[in-house]
């Protein structure tokens, strides 16, 4: 008897907790990100973007009707809780899609799951094997562009320069292993012959010794792959050693910390893609991105005094990204999935995203442009 | 481009390393002689020279001249709170605890320069410009000249204070035997907690020259704090000059074997010597099995 009415006031509370979940008419996303951990500098803003733009879309009202919840746990840069993390999303908090987790490494922990209980994950990480091959990621999509889209960038107009020997320097990290193996493959495709291939640590403090070597080559141009603070190094170790090479450094180091980290007299003269957020004051004002990203940069500002970053930019395109989906097809994470798969011209921070059945990124040469560094400022490259 | 100016500059850029990394070992050194532990706060000791002249020099507008010192000071002074508050209580511990204390010590530092500060890395300007200087077809900074300049001063100050003062002189006595030393009247505390502080000085000396050209954030001090603790292993712990040479050959062997051979194994140079040391002359390079180690 006892057990009778334990069981019948279970399923009375289930049952109250279900039609109150339905009353209060809100959609849950969840959030996975490193906030804090090694992959800090990703996550911090991701996060906050994140919070940002939910509290606006429900003080303007909400998506048809309905008020978005954002559900969001720091994952401090581990795969396995960044699992766990996941499943706690999916089977407590229930919710439709969840977007992140910052690195790749996580990312492809994370899939192996979603893909599995058919949950939507908008990754904010880089790596090509997130959305690739794309029949085995029905459910994954990712924000950032592939790396081999800043590698072409570069290398389309270093072929218009008619520099055809290249010395490469690269990081000895996740990110500068993918990028030497992208330069190496895409260099082959295009023609060019790649006469130095040096590489550095991310802790290294002096790569004179590899810059001497590269200078001994018969190189033409020499690309960098890093993130600060070795390119700002190397780029001060390139004065010191007054080597007259064209520079290209990748998109790693868009920002303006490196052109401070690096002293704007170094920095003068390199070369680099960007993705159009940190550059967006010299863009012109037609643009299809210039007013949306003026937006976020002085929305983000004014809540946490920063500029915003690319990285917060990945979130915020995961965001209008799953925000647009719901809008067109509905909340439930099979329709976000449609939806998303079917995104077409989305203006949003790193680019324009056009998604298909075959292409889960959506981004394509236009998400980049090339700049010059000119006293210590952006200026375009046509 | 002639090999032999290629050669000049990697013997150069390895000289100036070389120095840093000397100067770190030092300091590992005068502590392992006066307590017997390796200090693996060591490292960190660098990073908050750096970080602490940054400090004054952005948030506080210090002129260089003032904000260099200032920050040695302030260091110093951290070196002698972490005697006195995380290895003396603890004065009858077995080596090992005393080792883990000093890693977790150098876990906490670190925590804290992250939440005081931020976790950006910040660039510091060179003491005297940045114009390079040619010679004989290698370049140089005025940094570097700075760099090479310092340690000189500084190896020369050390080996002057362990040779030719009292407490100098103590602090050996207590390096061959502690016992002793306290039997004849020195305060064997006092040289463990003088010890901390000339290290956390030359530590955060390392830190600020070097600084200028590789840039300093919460997390340098790992990185260099091993190779100030390679070059330490290869001058066989000495605080004097064999430390010094430990620490040039370990920079110009790692700046010639990323030129020459390939830059993906710098660091793998580094640790393989220390590796090799440690197996064949575990007294180091130029010691005797039972050398001096002042």
């Amino acid at each position: 008897m006892k057990k009778l009415v334990m069981v019948c006031s279970m399923a009375a509370l289930l049952l109250c907790s279900a039609t109150m979940a339905l009353a209060s008419g809100t959609i849950k996303i969840g959030g996975l990100f490193s906030v804090t951990g090694p992959a800090s500098f990703l996550g911090e803003p991701e996060k906050k973007t994140l919070e940002m733009l939910v509290a606006d879309l429900n003080a303007k009202g909400g998506i048809n009707g309905q008020k978005l919840e954002a559900v969001i746990y720091d994952t401090a840069g581990d795969a396995t809780k960044a699992v766990q993390l996941a499943t706690k999303l999916i089977r407590n908090d229930k919710v439709v899609a969840i977007i992140g987790p910052s690195t790749t490494g996580e990312s492809m922990a994370v899939l192996a799951l979603t893909e599995k209980e058919k949950i939507p994950l908008i990754s904010c990480a880089a790596g090509i094997k997130i959305t690739e091959p794309v029949k085995d990621r029905k459910w994954t999509f990712k924000t950032p562009a592939n790396d081999h889209v800043a590698v072409e960038k570069i290398l389309q107009y270093a072929e218009k320069q008619k520099q055809k020997n290249l010395a490469i320097m690269t990081v000895t990290d996740g990110f500068g292993s993918s990028g030497r193996e992208q330069l190496k493959a895409v260099a082959a495709q295009k023609g060019f012959t790649i006469v130095a291939d040096e590489t550095y640590g991310p802790k290294d403090t002096d790569m004179t010794p590899q810059l001497t070597k590269i200078r001994g080559s018969q190189a033409q141009a020499l690309i960098v792959w890093g993130t600060n603070p070795g390119p700002a190094i190397i780029t001060k170790n390139i004065k010191q050693l007054g080597i007259k090479l064209p520079v290209y450094m990748s998109h790693g180091v868009a920002s303006k910390k490196y052109i401070e980290l690096a002293s704007p007299a170094a920095a003068e003269g390199i070369m680099l893609p960007t993705g159009k957020l940190a550059i967006y004051e010299v863009l012109p004002k037609n643009d299809p991105q210039y007013k949306l990203l003026k937006e976020y940069d002085a929305a983000y500002r004014k809540a946490h005094g920063v500029e915003a970053s690319t990285f917060g930019g990945y979130a915020y395109d995961a965001f209008l990204l799953v925000t647009n989906a719901i809008k067109t097809k509905g909340a439930t994470p099979a329709q976000i999935r449609d939806g998303l798969e079917q995104t077409q011209k989305l203006v949003s921070v790193s680019g324009i995203f056009n998604m298909s059945a075959t292409d889960h990124n959506g981004l394509d040469l236009s998400a980049f442009e090339m700049v010059r560094i000119t006293k210590g400022d952006w200026a375009l490259l046509k | 481009m002639e090999l032999s100016h290629q050669l000049l500059q990697y013997l150069l850029s390895g000289l100036s390393t070389g120095a840093i990394y000397a100067l770190i070992g030092i300091g590992f050194s005068i502590i392992y002689n006066a307590t017997g532990i390796i200090n693996f706060a060591q490292g960190e000791f660098v990073m908050l020279g750096g970080m602490m002249t940054l400090f004054l020099l952005e948030a506080l507008h210090l002129p260089l001249w003032a904000a260099v010192p200032l920050a040695v000071c302030i260091v110093t002074l951290v070196g002698l709170g972490f005697e006195r508050l995380a290895i003396r209580p603890l004065r009858n511990a077995s080596p090992i605890s005393l080792v883990i204390i000093t890693i977790g010590g150098a876990i906490l530092i670190r925590g804290l320069a992250m939440l005081i500060w931020d976790k950006d890395t910040h660039a510091i300007p060179p003491f005297s410009g940045d114009e390079p200087i040619m010679l004989a077809g290698a370049t140089l900074l005025p940094q570097h000249l700075w760099i090479l300049g310092i340690t000189v001063v500084l190896i020369s100050l050390n080996k002057w204070f362990f040779n030719h003062t009292i407490s100098g002189k103590a602090m050996r006595a207590c390096s061959y035997n502690p016992r002793a030393a306290g039997l004849v009247g020195v305060d064997v505390r006092r040289m463990v907690l003088l010890s901390f502080m000339i290290s956390a000085a030359m530590g955060s000396l390392a830190g600020i020259i070097v600084a200028p050209l590789t840039m300093t954030a919460y997390d340098v001090g790992i990185m260099l704090g091993l190779k100030g603790f390679c070059a330490a292993i290869i001058g066989g712990m000495s605080s004097g000059l064999s430390t010094v040479i430990g620490g040039l050959i370990l920079g110009v062997l790692e700046s010639m074997g990323a030129g020459l051979i390939s830059s993906g194994y710098k660091d793998a140079i580094a640790f393989i010597i220390l590796l090799l040391i440690l197996f064949i002359r575990p007294q180091g390079l130029f010691g005797k099995p039972e050398s001096e180690r002042v």
